[in-house]
């Protein structure tokens, strides 16, 4: 499989990065490069080869379903997580006008 | 009066604990090398040398009362600058996270505080852990200290990702340093830099406050002078963390006491095929080296096969970048970091203009390819696929280990190369991980130890990799090998 110029857009689109023409000019050789060179992955026989979940077994675990159970990630602290906000606006994350 | 900045870890801790000397005089003299350096080598990105002072006085405060003075009591560190540190901006050499200061500390930072360690400050990196050379970094580029030894003086690369940590312990800017590794970024810039490095098994060392990359990769280790001071660092480091869903809940082994280089009954495996066709000439000698060594120490050297490697560079060239694709879309120019508003600009088009003027090529290189990857139609094809590819790798290794106890390869198909011999083409850059991926992709334990000099002059190092749970047997044959290479070159210095 390979890219072109209105997939590397679309994809771009999608993780919201915007690029100019002459990157996404630039890009398809680049990702053609690299997924081309992926596809070897193909040749591998996988069959009844289940995909990894975890590689070191483990258990997930659940904590005791109490408030606050650890303070470093708990609530009641609205100004540390609005310390680094780039604007932060009345104890909230300012954004541009979503709504018209 | 010796000079403190050469001496390692366990002589720092040793040297406070007896009075030989302060810590207070072990941060500044290191404080001073830091300084010193910064123009030539660009290792760290913010120096902290009131950090690294506090905590030494602490030591020595505790030590005037009789305390106990911790694991790492009076030994200043260098901090990759991947671990959020409360106070201190935190970028992942990112321009989107820059003048980011965490509210909360990391917890391997946290613990190294706790065990006496102080700060010399943030360490340079490749911008979100991305890169084998330590050229992605929006802070510019680490200079290795090490020079080629035909007298010219072409800049090479420290290794990446964690290359100003290379560098820093490589310089005597530090006697240590905290390094991450997803595909290989503790062990391959350890190899370029001539020093140790151990990447744990994965859950050994929370992911708590260390910026993501790839979560079902990405794992902490110390990087350091020596194989003693690797085991001293990462049992401060290692441990349960109940804030990360893949920490392990294991008691934290005592390694430095269990240090042995008597390899006796034990097996190494050579993966026959790590050996590859076209093999630089001085990197199979050494690996040949390495060998004769372990026998030296008393293992019995089998043969064994890992028969997926050749696909573990290109399943994590897949994976990688996937989970990065996901981790990487918290950066929105909202909560933290980077905000760029064109006028006019809506909600999703500053999403779009942050991300395009705060992330670098190579990151939205490879958040491009993870997206692309995870896209409806060709999830299967791509992500599913390398998954299953994953299985068969980690499966290889514990066939491996049915036959041996550790195996043994080289670090990195290459010594150091030059800054910029690589930057044009992504795949050969990739490429240079060939040896450390597999390791990664399989969660075991890997360290890459200093094996000797190529014919420029320049280190190699050589890996071992371990069963999971079992960085006593790695840390033993790297103590194994240390012992017999008797490796003391160094950087001349000219910074």
């Amino acid at each position: 499989m390979s890219v072109d110029t209105a997939t590397v857009a679309k994809i771009a689109s999608l993780a919201r990065i915007r690029v100019t023409e002459a990157e996404i000019a630039a890009m398809v050789p680049e990702l053609n490069g690299i997924l081309a060179w992926v596809e070897q992955l193909g040749e591998v026989d996988v069959s009844g080869v289940e995909p990894m979940t975890a590689v070191i077994e483990n258990h997930l675990r659940l904590r005791d379903d109490v408030i606050n159970a650890d303070p470093l990630t708990g609530g009641g602290v609205r100004d540390a997580v609005l310390a680094n906000a780039p604007a932060a606006e009345h104890g909230f994350f300012g954004v541009p006008k979503v709504i018209e | 009066m010796t000079d403190l900045t050469e001496l390692g870890v366990a002589a720092i801790r040793d040297g406070v604990a007896k009075g030989d000397f302060t810590a207070v005089e072990v941060a500044e003299g290191f404080n001073a090398n830091v300084a010193a350096a910064q123009a030539a080598l660009n290792a760290f990105i913010v120096a902290t040398p009131e950090k690294a002072l506090d905590a030494a006085k602490a030591t020595d405060a505790r030590r005037a009362a009789g305390q106990p003075l911790g694991k790492m009591g009076g030994v200043p560190i260098g901090m990759k600058d991947l671990f959020a540190t409360r106070g201190v901006q935190t970028t992942a050499a990112s321009h989107i996270l820059e003048g980011f200061k965490p509210e909360y500390e990391s917890t391997v930072s946290q613990k190294l505080w706790d065990a006496g360690a102080g700060m010399l400050g943030k360490l340079n990196l490749d911008q979100f852990a991305m890169g084998s050379s330590n050229e992605t970094s929006y802070f510019g580029n680490v200079i290795s200290p090490w020079r080629r030894s035909d007298g010219g003086n072409a800049p090479l690369a420290p290794g990446g990702s964690s290359g100003g940590s290379s560098a820093a312990v490589a310089a005597r800017l530090a006697p240590a340093a905290t390094g991450t590794d997803t595909g290989g970024s503790i062990r391959q810039p350890a190899a370029f830099t001539g020093i140790a490095g151990i990447k744990p098994t994965y859950g050994r060392c929370s992911r708590w406050g260390i910026v993501a990359f790839a979560s079902s990769l990405d794992q902490a280790g110390p990087m350091a002078r020596d194989v003693r001071d690797c085991a001293i660092m990462l049992e401060a480091m290692a441990g349960f963390d109940p804030k990360d869903a893949t920490s392990l809940n294991m008691a934290v082994p005592e390694w430095e006491v269990g240090l042995s280089g008597d390899l006796t009954g034990k097996k190494v495996g050579i993966p026959r095929e790590y050996r590859m066709d076209g093999m630089d000439a001085d990197v199979a000698a050494s690996w040949d080296r390495g060998i004769e060594w372990l026998k030296d120490a008393g293992a019995e050297v089998v043969d064994v096969s890992l028969p997926h490697t050749k696909y573990a560079l290109p399943a994590y060239y897949i994976i990688a970048p996937a989970e990065a694709s996901s981790n990487l879309a918290r950066y929105d120019g909202v909560r933290y970091g980077l905000r760029d508003l064109p006028d006019g600009a809506n909600l999703q088009e500053m999403y779009a203009a942050t991300r395009a003027d705060g992330f670098g090529a190579e990151v939205k290189r490879r958040i491009l390819i993870g997206t692309y990857v995870l896209s409806a139609g060709f999830y299967d094809a791509y992500y599913t696929q390398a998954q299953k590819v994953r299985t068969l790798i980690s499966q290889d290794f514990k066939n491996a280990f049915t036959q041996c106890d550790v195996v043994l390869a080289p670090t990195a198909p290459t010594a150091a190369f030059g800054l910029g011999d690589m930057v044009s083409d992504p795949l050969a850059m990739y490429l240079n991980d060939v040896f450390a991926v597999p390791a990664s992709l399989a969660g075991l334990p890997a360290m890459s130890v200093p094996a000797g000099l190529n014919r420029e002059g320049l280190p190699l190092g050589l890996q071992i990799v371990g069963k999971p749970f079992d960085e006593q047997g790695v840390l033993n044959a790297g103590l194994a090998i240390e012992q017999r290479a008797a490796f003391s070159a160094r950087p001349e210095r000219w910074w």
